[in-house]
Parts: structure tokens; sequence; C-alpha cells
């Protein structure tokens, strides 16, 4: 096995053994849940029931309900939309990206990443439903034939790019969340002393054996999976921009928004797996597994992304200004003078100044400041896509169909309710599912176990 | 006939890869080896070959590019050609660019599923299939390896056995199956 240099620190802490292991990850799913989860679960229950409720609302009385008018077509919908889209690239990046590169710290935290993957764009994939505001039609999307003569879907334009890309995005990532799971359930199934559960786990185990020949399959298919999913990520977020890129809406029409999407969407990923393992490793006692070097190299992550964020969104003020396009320089002069002032200065201070105090390691290895600064950079992140869709739709090139924007109770209460949907799927994912891949931290335990890294350092 | 199965018990990954290497050495043949991870470098030493699902997935990837080209050419351009925002639909080559993107998903579509259904009928690993390893500590922190009395016929049982016990074992069982 490849050798690690000594000076790194190691990824995972304790004198444990691979039985240890065993026994950590799958004590909260064999134990009783703590009293705090059944706290916890009531609340985002109670949360996503008035996001349903909202839903069912929407649904049957039509859009109107929204804050919506002919300027503002596109607001909180879309704005949260692109948000939980971005959210759910960190667990790809984990997972896939990380694989690829080689690195070892991703292994504690791949698995809640890819979860969180999957529930940010199922809520993701909420929002463009609704917008139909005839959800029970949006098999049209699809190149189905129908009854309609021979109409079919257009394939020339981004918003059905974006039905192919999320829909990929999600199938794929859910493939790989499973392929990965697979092995772990066979543990908890080989474990389980209850009948029913040792029934059902063994059904999700899909009848894993662990052979050589199996493990061989595992890794090539892994890795082939992470070779797929890693342009998605990056093709499903430029999609998702060239929803706006291919409009002529000042604001919209520009190049820099793939690449600027895609870390926006990388940077509030992180920030929201920072926001779930800072929580999650506390609860179920996984500091052992997630370490402060993981979070600080996360932080990494994002001080990067956040970085080329900032790049990003002054070359589009520089740009607007160095295209002598009068509605395009007033379209960003409004932006940060504007009626939405306030969102844009929020978003360049989440976003843009905050995570810069990450350069200083005392700041980005203390938790508490992290788990502080995660929510700011989810907050940044809304503003951010709030700013650019809604800022640049209300005041447009006839000064007589400027508007303002105002959200109802119905956008504030289905933008609630997916965040309250969101942590009871992660809820329960955390309570009966593995939430670190077992397998992969077994594998790496001889190369980053402190234990084991102090007995090489005496040889 | 009954054939004897010898299931050798390790606890230590390392220890079970030197224990192979000692055997195979010795024209042993090891049937199988289970474990909680894949143990590295196992693959050679026991003759697993290189799984092809790589290759699998390219022509999968392949098919769905061209059924995507196809199919879209089939759509916009032979059957309902459609002036939309003014961006006529002309010819194949004329439209690629706009085609790309959900050419793209569909090739990374049909590559992925097609190689994970197929990783999964290769496996034996559908829902419900009952779990077949030797011994259910091997999901945990157990390593085992399998061998076949009647493909190693040049050794007794017994040979099989007392050479197995020089390669760190902890546990050995002989099986009738």
């Amino acid at each position: 096995m490849q050798k690690e240099a000594a000076i790194r620190q190691p990824l995972i802490l304790g004198d444990k053994t691979y039985h240890d292991i065993t026994e950590d990850i799958c004590r909260p799913i064999e134990s009783k849940a703590p009293k705090a989860w059944y706290v916890l679960l009531s609340i985002a229950g109670v949360v996503a029931l008035w996001g349903v409720g909202c839903i069912l609302y929407l649904l049957g009385t039509g859009i109107g309900v929204w804050g919506l008018n002919k300027t503002v077509g596109w607001a909180w919908d879309i704005t949260n939309f692109v948000w939980w889209v971005g959210i759910g690239h960190a667990g790809t990046l984990i997972s896939a990206v990380l694989l690829l590169f080689r690195q070892r710290w991703r292994m504690a935290i791949n698995r809640s990443a890819e979860a969180m993957t999957i529930f940010a764009v199922i809520m993701a994939a909420t929002f463009p439903g609704i917008h139909m505001g005839r959800i029970w039609v949006a098999y049209w999307v699809l190149p189905l034939p129908n009854q309609f003569g021979s109409l079919w879907v257009n394939f020339n334009s981004p918003l059905l790019w974006d039905v192919f890309a999320i829909s990929t995005y999600f199938t794929v990532s859910l493939v790989f969340w499973y392929i990965g799971l697979i092995p772990d359930f066979a543990t908890i199934r080989d474990r389980m002393t209850k009948p029913l559960a040792k029934k059902v786990y063994g059904i999700l185990a899909f009848g894993w054996t662990g052979n050589a020949k199996a493990w061989n399959r595992f890794e090539i298919v892994s890795l082939v999976l992470a070779g797929l999913a890693t342009p998605l990520v990056f093709s499903v977020h430029s999609i998702v921009s060239t929803d706006f890129a291919t409009s002529v809406i000042p604001g919209w029409h520009t190049t820099i928004f793939p690449p600027y999407f895609v870390s926006g969407a990388v940077f509030s990923g992180f920030a929201m797996v920072l926001t779930l393992l800072l929580i999650m490793r506390k609860v179920m006692h996984l500091e052992n597994y997630i370490t402060n070097k993981h979070v600080e190299y996360m932080n990494i992550v994002i001080i990067v992304t956040g970085s080329i964020v900032g790049v990003a969104y002054l070359t589009e003020l520089f740009v607007s200004w160095y295209s002598g396009v009068e509605y395009e320089s007033y379209a960003f002069i409004n932006r940060f003078s504007g009626p939405y002032a306030w969102a844009y200065w929020s978003m360049m201070t989440c976003n843009v100044i905050s995570p810069q105090l990450f350069w200083f390691k005392k700041l980005r290895t203390n938790l508490t400041f992290t788990f502080v600064m995660s929510i700011i950079v989810n907050i940044g992140m809304w503003f951010e896509r709030f700013v650019i869709i809604v800022t640049s739709l209300h005041r447009d090139y006839i000064p007589s169909s400027w508007s303002m924007f105002y959200p109802t109770f119905v956008d504030i209460g289905v933008f609630i309710g997916t965040i309250g949907i969101f942590f009871v799927f992660f809820l329960l994912f955390a309570r009966f599912f593995p939430v670190l891949a077992l397998n992969e931290v077994k594998s790496i335990l001889k190369v980053s176990g402190e234990k084991y890294k102090k007995m090489d350092h005496h040889h | 006939m009954a054939e004897k199965v010898i299931f050798a018990m390790y606890d230590d990954d390392t220890v079970l890869l030197e224990g192979a290497k000692k055997l195979v050495a010795k024209g042993v043949h090891v049937n199988d080896v289970y474990s909680p991870f894949p143990i590295h470098g196992i693959d050679p030493v026991i003759g697993v070959q290189h799984t092809r699902l790589g290759i699998a997935a390219f022509l999968y990837g392949l098919t769905g590019t061209l059924l995507a080209i196809v199919g879209i050419r089939y759509f916009m351009i032979v059957d309902w050609p459609l002036n939309i925002g003014g961006k006529p639909s002309f010819s194949l080559m004329e439209n690629l660019p706009a085609f790309i993107p959900i050419t793209f998903e569909f090739t990374v579509f049909c590559a992925a599923h097609g190689m994970a259904i197929t990783y999964l009928l290769r496996n034996k690993t559908l829902p419900g299939m009952p779990a077949r390893n030797p011994d259910p500590r091997t999901t945990d922190d157990k390593f085992v390896m399998e061998l076949h009395a009647s493909e190693n016929s040049k050794y007794s049982v017994e040979e099989l056995q007392s050479m197995l016990k020089e390669t760190g074992i902890i546990e050995l069982e002989v099986r009738e199956s």
C-alpha cells in the first residue's frame, strides 16, 4: 500500500481498528435515536408540511399567488431553483472530482455530501415543476410521440437542456451514491439482529458478497462514474446559466455566466456540506472521522471558489462599463445603487468579503466560526441569484414597464418549505443510512489512521 | 460428490495478501477472497481478470451519442421543422451546436446507467438477492480466503489446511457443498 508522508495530519483519529469503524458508524442505525433527532425531525417536518401546503395551494389556485408581475416574470422560484441546484454540486465535486484526484480526505464526507446532492436536486427540480403551473403535464418536456400532431419539444432551447441536464445529473448521482452504499448496507445486514430490519437491509444490500471480483468491478465502476459525473457538474450549471445568458436582457446576456455559476455552485455547495457535517459530527460523535483537517480543507475550497466568484462580480462590473452599452451599464449601476442595492451589498459582503477571513488559519480551523460562515455564504449565494434574476428584470428597456417584486406568503412558504423537506430527508438519511462510506474509510485506515501513522513513525 | 471447500479467515488484509502470495507460489489455486473493502494487489495474485466494464461504458456512451443525434435530427429537422424565434431548423450540421448539450447529457446518461445495470447483473447484486458471503464478519473486519479441494487436486485437504495455518490465519473451516 502506498505510504503517506508522516508530517501529514491523520484523517482518522484515535486508535481505531476496522471493527471500531463499523461500530462507530453503525451505532446510530442500531441504537435508539437521540431526543435531539426527534426534536429536529419534528421542526423540519412542520416546516415541510407548511411548504407542501403552500405548494398545493399554489397548484390549486395558479401561480398568480406568487408575487410575480408582467415585468418580473421570474423571481424567487428560479432563484430557489438555481440556489438548490448549486448546493447539489459540492456533493458531486467531493465524490467524483476528488476521487479522480485521489484525495483521501473525501472518504469521510462523500456519503453525506452525495446524499445532500440528491436531496438538493429534488428540491431544485420542484421549482421549475411548479413554475409550469400545470405540473401534471410535466411529461410534455420529454420528446414523446403525442396527440398534437408531430409537435416535438424544442431542442434548441436552454430550458429543455435543463430538463435533460438535471434529470441526467440526478439519476447519475443517485446511481453513484447507491452503488457506493451497497457494500455498507451489506455490513449492516450482516450485523442486524432485528429480523425486520435485517430483511430490509438485506434487500437494500442486493446480496453483496464482497468477493475479489466484485471489489474489482466496484472500483472501476466508481472510477468511471466519477469520470462521467465530473463533466456533469460543469455542464449542469453551465446550462442553468445559459437559461439567462442566451436571452437579451441586460445583466443576463454575458458569456462569463457558465464558469461563474459553476464556481458559485461549488462555493454554496461546500458551505451547505459544512453546515450539515458540523452538526452531524457533533450529534453523532464523528469527531474522529470528520476532523478539523477535513473542515480546513473544505474551507480552503471555499476561499478558492469564493474568490473566483468575487472576480466574476468585478469582471461583470468592468465589462458592463467597457461594453459601452448604456442598457448594460445601467443594469449594473441599478444593481448597486437602485432599489435592490441592499440585496447587492448583502451579496457582496457575504460572498466576497467574508470568505477572505479564511486566509487566517486560526479562523479556518475554528469550527464555530466555520459554521457561522457556512450559513453566511449560503445566504449570500441566495442573494446572488436573486440579484441576477430580479434586478435584471425589474427595470428593462422601457421605463414605463419598470416595477418591483415583493414576495407573497406563498413565495416565502414554498422556499422555507423546501428547506424543511430537505432537512427531513437528511435527518432520515442520517438515522437509517451509513453516513460515512464504511468501506472507503476502512481502506484508508492504514495509510491515514493516527495509530498506523504513529507506528510508521517509530520504525 | 460433495465438494470440500476450505474457508480460512484472517484479521488483516496485508497478512492475507502475503499468505495468498505464498500459497499461489506453491501452486495452490485460491478460488476467492471476501473482504470488507478492496484489497489492493490481490487481483493478479489470485488471478482475477481486470473487468471490462469501462469498455462497456464507452460502448453504451457511443450508443447514447448516436441515438441522440439520430433522434434530434428526426424530431427537429425531418419530422416537423419549426422556425422558433427566427432560428429555423435547416440541416443537422447547421443546427449541431444547439444539439450538443442534449447529445452530451444523453451520452452520459446511457454510459452511466448502462454500465451500472451491467455491473449489477454481472455481480449478481440485485434487490432481494440472498447474502452469499461465507461469514457475516467479512463485511465488518475479517478477511476470508476460499479454496476448493477439487481445484487443488495435487494437495489433500489436510495438506492445504496445514499450509494455510502457516499463513497467519485466525480461523479455519471446511464445509461440504
